[in-house]
């Protein structure tokens, strides 16, 4: 029976999955295409007012354009617009025209996926070790200090934080100089350099990337640490810790399968909770540091009123998220063996 | 005085004036982080509220002054166009605080009602608000919102509004699962054998219970939308109005980092606001604490 309950709750985060893509497609569509004052309505009329075209014409064009068949009634539009969107294809960019919506995000990703990710994962691996240190230091007098810090940390917004890491790094002067030269807290890499698989490229990347992945870091390492304290504190009180003390099984072996284990679960929870702050908060950092990611490119859609790109980054945005959030969910059922026989989690 | 040391035990009896009273000394006093909450929310509530007469904003702007460093006559130095910095920090809190109220309300009006009523009714109106409220809530926000501003033209109230109304999933989750577990209760069940009405249930019975998540949840959704509101005003996405955040965007795309006597500049504004944020959260966390007699010392 096991296995198909597992079988059963995981089709279930499945269909959820699906479904959010869908429900964040439709939104793109009602927002192109079915609100009031729509970009393609909108199109139109300014092709008429302004060039004094017929209204056939106009229409032909913002087909063309927004690689639609205007024609044709909304529900075979909507239809073929999931069709296409299904298929990772969203059509031209409209501010560089000619190339793929599909290609001017692979070339962002990358970038991102990089900076968010190993932020992320620095902050994961430190908040835990030091969420569980503090947990056992909890009568010594740095503990407060570390806490309280945790807790600044976990409520400024992110984007706060980079303008201090910013002042602090690239604008105070540190006897005489600033610690880092402000031109390498912008951009990806810096203007001379070839990209490839060389030392001086990879040893640059990592610089300009420094500051936006310790932005990241920072932003979420307080989160962490007062999880993994909160949960590590309630976990050494429970019976079985006791009983595995008594039993005299060693240290390290109570540390990470008895308090470890069921001290992750609140957090592998939370992480999926925040990975779409996350990626939002990754909009406002990489506008800060100029950093040619997925956020900035999304922004600079946004303001040159690209709506194909605009479709296409927020899609991949939701998909990753929402991907992630399943591997998440699976990786809770690999933890809590208790979730297998039941309906919901958490 | 033995009232003092124990006002829980004694208050109970007496008139609710004195309750409340003492219920807002617990609160303010009990806790260090929240007692500098408090302090700190209450000088920015009072900041905004003396500050267009005290420190009247400059109209005009004065091309001699500009960018300058902190002197006596400009406490924090001066902007681009030669405007004091400090009229427009005490300036700028109110539109801040105005607007994290409106858009906490909507959400928190929302959450709550959608949260226990749908824990009440259950059956297939529950699943499916419930469904919805987990697809809801992985969809990213933020990039949502950029989205939308290319779409309709958002000002502060309809941001508020718009905020508001996207924030319902998370408190309808916590209400939901809290309104569940409640229901076991004996007194929920002693209500709803006395055949009273689901208003009152909501209201009379389950709603007191929950003021405590719902108070620390307001200050949240408070945060969230302060974070939004500067974050889009940051990236230009919002019309310019005398908040914080314009500040900081006004800041920076004026290149005051590249200023060194211009540091106070984009420094002050972000300090107020987090400063604002953090006093919210603490003194959420203190007032959580007064509606929880567990945590009670």
């Amino acid at each position: 029976m096991k296995p198909k309950a597992t079988a059963i709750y995981l089709l279930q985060r499945l269909l959820k999955m699906l479904v959010t893509v869908w429900v964040v497609m439709t939104i793109i569509f009602f927002l192109v295409r079915l609100m009031p004052s729509n970009p393609v309505d909108r199109y139109i009329e300014d092709q008429m007012v302004q060039y004094g075209m017929t209204y056939e014409d106009a229409k032909t064009r913002a087909s063309f354009l927004f690689d639609m068949d205007l024609d044709q009634p909304l529900s075979a539009q909507y239809f073929e617009y999931l069709g296409k969107a299904v298929r990772l294809d969203f059509g031209e960019s409209l501010l560089s025209p000619g190339v793929p919506v599909m290609q001017i995000i692979a070339s962002r990703l990358p970038w991102t996926l990089f900076t968010v990710g190993s932020g992320l994962l620095l902050s994961f691996v430190v908040g835990i070790v030091i969420g569980t240190i503090m947990a056992f230091k909890r009568d010594k007098w740095y503990e407060p200090l570390v806490t309280g810090f945790a807790s600044f940390l976990s409520a400024i917004p992110d984007f706060l934080l980079a303008i201090f890491l910013l002042l602090f790094f690239g604008v105070f002067t540190w006897g005489g100089s600033t610690l880092i030269p402000i031109q390498m807290l912008r951009g990806n890499y810096s203007m001379g350099v070839v990209p490839g698989w060389n030392l001086a490229f990879i040893q640059d990347v990592f610089l300009h990337a420094l500051i936006p992945i310790l932005t990241y870091m920072l932003s979420q390492l307080g989160v962490w640490i007062l999880l993994m304290k909160g949960c590590t504190t309630s976990c050494l009180n429970t019976d079985y810790v006791t009983m595995a003390k008594i039993r005299g099984l060693p240290p390290g072996k109570i540390l990470f399968s008895y308090i470890g284990r069921n001290a992750m679960l609140p957090i592998v929870t939370e992480f999926a909770m925040r990975l779409g702050l996350i990626v939002g908060g990754a909009l406002i950092i990489e506008q800060l540091f100029v950093y040619q990611g997925i956020g900035l490119e999304l922004l600079n859609a946004t303001n040159g009123r690209d709506y194909p790109l605009m479709q296409g980054v927020f899609l991949i945005m939701s998909i990753a998220i929402v991907l992630c959030n399943f591997l998440a969910e699976v990786f809770y059922v690999v933890l809590d063996p208790r979730i297998k026989g039941q309906k919901k989690g958490g | 005085m033995a009232k003092k040391e124990a006002p829980y035990i004694t208050l109970s009896q007496s008139s609710r004036f004195k309750k409340t009273l003492a219920q807002m000394r617990f609160a303010i006093l009990h806790d260090k982080a929240g007692f500098a909450g408090f302090c700190i929310l209450t000088a920015i509530i009072i900041l905004s509220i003396v500050a267009p007469v005290v420190f009247p904003l400059d109209v005009m702007s004065d091309p001699s002054q500009i960018m300058q460093g902190p002197s006596s006559a400009h406490i924090l130095g001066t902007d681009y166009l030669g405007r004091d910095i400090w009229a427009q920090i005490a300036n700028g809190g109110r539109e801040l605080l105005v607007f994290g109220l409106i858009a906490a309300t909507i959400g928190m009006v929302m959450g709550v009602l959608l949260g226990a009523f749908s824990a009440i009714i259950g059956g297939v109106f529950d699943e499916v608000l419930s469904f919805l409220a987990d697809v809801w809530l992985s969809i990213p926000r933020f990039p949502l919102l950029v989205v939308l501003s290319g779409f309709v033209k958002l000002d502060s109230l309809t941001l508020a509004v718009v905020l508001g109304i996207l924030s319902w999933a998370g408190l309808y989750r916590t209400i939901r699962a809290e309104v569940f577990s409640l229901r076991e209760r004996e007194f929920i069940e002693a209500a709803f054998m006395q055949d009273l009405g689901l208003g009152h249930i909501i209201l009379k019975e389950i709603l007191p219970n929950l003021m405590g998540f719902i108070i620390v949840n307001f200050t949240l959704l408070m945060r969230a939308s302060i974070y939004s509101q500067v974050g889009l005003v940051f990236l230009g996405l919002l019309p310019l109005e005398q908040n914080w955040g314009v500040m900081i965007n006004q800041a920076w795309t004026q290149g005051a980092i590249y200023n060194p006597n211009s540091i106070w500049y984009i420094l002050a504004p972000t300090i107020m606001i987090c400063l604002l944020i953090i006093s919210l959260v603490w003194a959420g966390k203190a007032l959580e604490d007064v509606f929880n007699p567990s945590l009670r010392k």
